[in-house]
């Protein structure tokens, strides 16, 4: 394995990153003095710094590496999970789900399923997602070693524990607030990090245009080619992407996930909140420019032999998700490479940042307080959310050696997500639209959904089952499986939630009001003009993402 | 508490400025190993781009509380 040097300049500019994120620890401590302050940021954010964390904390490792490298992978239609795979269900938030999380005063989403069902379901779900939280923050650490072992040739371990304990050490010390703080950092430093990769690569190569003449026909569109899922990158048809992706997946992320959803918890007002997924959708449009496009790059100056471009490779096997950092490497002179290395540690110490600030808020209120110490005062759910940030640091650590088995990042992150987020936002959907879904529908429902997710993954993982029958196409691909893994599981959610619900006790329509649709006032921000409400920015929204889809048909 | 802006606006800055001057010393003393496209110096006007987003913030946001 190559690896490249920095000199002192580059050093010192990762050095101050670092010290900028532990000095703001240790800054925004004095300002963490109750569970509000560490778990929901003391919920005083404007919708910009909401968004852009809201943005931020997705922004990790998938992002980056995963991305760019997927790019290289299936081509351009990994765009699809910036803009159909996202934006609908970001927008959907804002607009309808947002004021039944915010005005219910939650903490967390296993918080609303508490209210909305019962302690059971509220259980179940806090413990999948905290799970998930930590597998998700392996990955981030895996990422992160890649980079370090990549660029500076250090060894795997020593790069996971550095990049562990540093986050362990800031999000101890303020919990979501330093998360948010660092989360916003890094987005301008990933922008002016690695937006410069896709400048010079235009430069290189002459023009976008000659950029996708050089690549094949079935890697430089996104739609025109997925009527067959033979003749695309993917191998997937568009029936996969719009009902696995764009509906089940993105929606169930997007709208379910923690990790993200707990930024725009911690707005200052409703209209904030609504506002947060809503401004995060139109920067989330704007991330192919430098993820997909740098993958991109990379495809075409690999076929070009002269251009002495060449993916790393692990025994054999082309690794993908070097992609990137080669890039960065070649375009980067003394200090700007400095400032590349340090976006990308910014991602990855972010990403995993966001789950663990995820993880030890649903640790403490929905396990911890809801299971085991329903009498914990605040200043010991304040104490036991540093302490589950530590243990749930060291445990993360442990699930980046998993991680290091996948083929490439993100099929190992669609995996987790199909087995929690996807059935999930089935009863997510139901409980909130449909007054008469019961707790043990919801319950039982989630149940059958995950495991039917998880048993699907295993059964193809070990051969039990031939992956055509979940894909119902002749052609395989790890991605195309996950998208349709997450499909049958929504839908055996779905309906199972739906059948079990007409048989069991409905709770009254009373304790429902402000948590389901149609039994509580829906006029929200009423008394703005039309152009300062969140409905404006949302129709915006919609209609870049119709004109990207357009362009790049 | 000093706004998060605040904080963006100083770690570009530094940066920033960091970047720029390593440009302009490398203008004068190239480095033995060149990167593709090295001629265009793109530290210049990369950390200069820097320094000028990094300086509106910071008077925009100097006096400003969370």
């Amino acid at each position: 394995m190559q690896t490249i040097g920095l000199q002192i300049i580059d050093w010192i500019i990762i050095l101050i990153y670092f010290g900028f994120v532990l000095g703001i620890g240790f800054y925004l401590r004095k300002f963490t003095t109750s569970e509000e302050d560490f778990f929901l940021a003391g919920r005083k954010n404007s919708s910009w710094v909401a968004g852009l964390a809201f943005l931020s904390a997705n922004l990790g490792a998938l992002e980056l590496l995963g991305m760019t490298g997927n790019t290289f992978k299936y081509g351009m239609y990994v765009a699809h999970f910036y803009w159909i795979g996202a934006i609908p269900a970001m927008v959907f938030l804002g607009i309808y789900m947002m004021p039944f999380y915010y005005s219910s005063k939650i903490k967390s989403i296993p918080g609303y399923l508490k209210l909305r069902f019962d302690e059971k379901t509220r259980v179940l779900n806090g413990i999948a997602f905290a799970i998930m939280t930590l597998l998700v923050s392996g990955i981030n650490c895996y990422a992160m070693a890649l980079v370090l072992h990549t660029f500076l040739g250090w060894n795997w371990d020593i790069s996971m524990w550095a990049s562990a304990l540093t986050v362990m050490a800031y999000v101890t010390l303020s919990g979501l607030m330093s998360a948010i703080f660092t989360e916003i950092i890094q987005f301008f430093l990933i922008w002016f990090g690695l937006f410069l990769v896709s400048i010079m690569g235009i430069i290189e190569i002459g023009s976008l245009d000659q950029i996708l003449t050089r690549l094949p026909d079935s890697m430089n569109t996104l739609w025109s080619t997925s009527s067959d899922p033979t003749q695309n990158g993917m191998l997937i048809h568009w029936a996969g992407i719009v009902l696995g992706l764009g509906f089940v997946l993105s929606f169930g992320y997007w709208t379910t996930d923690f990790l993200v959803v707990q930024r725009a918890f911690s707005a200052k007002n409703l209209r904030a909140a609504r506002m947060t997924p809503i401004l995060a959708s139109f920067f989330k449009m704007a991330l192919p420019f430098i993820v997909i496009l740098a993958g991109l790059i990379a495809i075409a100056l690999s076929s070009d032999p002269n251009s002495g471009f060449k993916l790393l490779e692990d025994g054999g096997k082309i690794n993908y998700d070097s992609a990137l950092p080669l890039l960065i490497a070649r375009y980067y002179p003394t200090g700007l490479i400095g400032l590349g290395v340090t976006a990308l540690l910014a991602g990855f110490m972010a990403g995993q940042a966001g789950n663990i600030s995820a993880f030890n808020t649903v640790w403490t209120y929905d396990i911890y307080k809801s299971v085991l110490n329903k009498n914990a005062s605040d200043n010991h759910l304040l104490w036991m959310g540093r302490a589950s940030t530590i243990v749930g640091v060291i445990i993360s650590l442990g699930t980046a050696y998993w991680a290091k088995s996948f083929p490439s990042i993100m099929d190992y992150m669609q995996a987790i997500f199909s087995w929690v987020n996807a059935p999930l936002f089935a009863t997510m959907l139901l409980g909130m639209f449909i007054w008469w879904i019961t707790p043990n529908g919801a319950f039982w429902g989630l149940v059958v959904g995950m495991l039917s997710s998880f048993g699907m993954w295993l059964a193809v993982k070990f051969n039990w089952i031939n992956e055509s029958i979940i894909t119902m196409s002749t052609v395989q691909s790890d991605m195309a499986a996950n998208f349709w893994r997450a499909w049958w599981a929504w839908l055996i959610c779905f309906i199972l939630t739906i059948a079990i619900s007409f048989f069991t006790l409905k709770k009254p329509k009373e304790e429902l009001v402000g948590l389901v649709k149609g039994l509580a006032d829906e006029k929200y921000d009423s008394h703005l003009i039309f152009i300062k409400r969140p409905e404006f920015f949302a129709i915006i929204a919609t209609i870049v993402l119709i004109v990207l889809n357009i362009l790049f048909w | 508490m000093k706004s998060i802006w605040y904080f963006v606006a100083l770690i570009l800055l530094v940066i920033g400025g960091l970047i720029f001057l390593t440009g302009i010393y490398h203008l004068f003393s190239p480095p033995e190993i060149e990167t593709v496209l090295f001629e265009i110096h793109p530290n210049i006007w990369w950390g200069f781009l820097m320094i000028i987003f990094g300086s509106i913030m910071y008077f925009k946001t100097r006096n400003r509380i969370a």
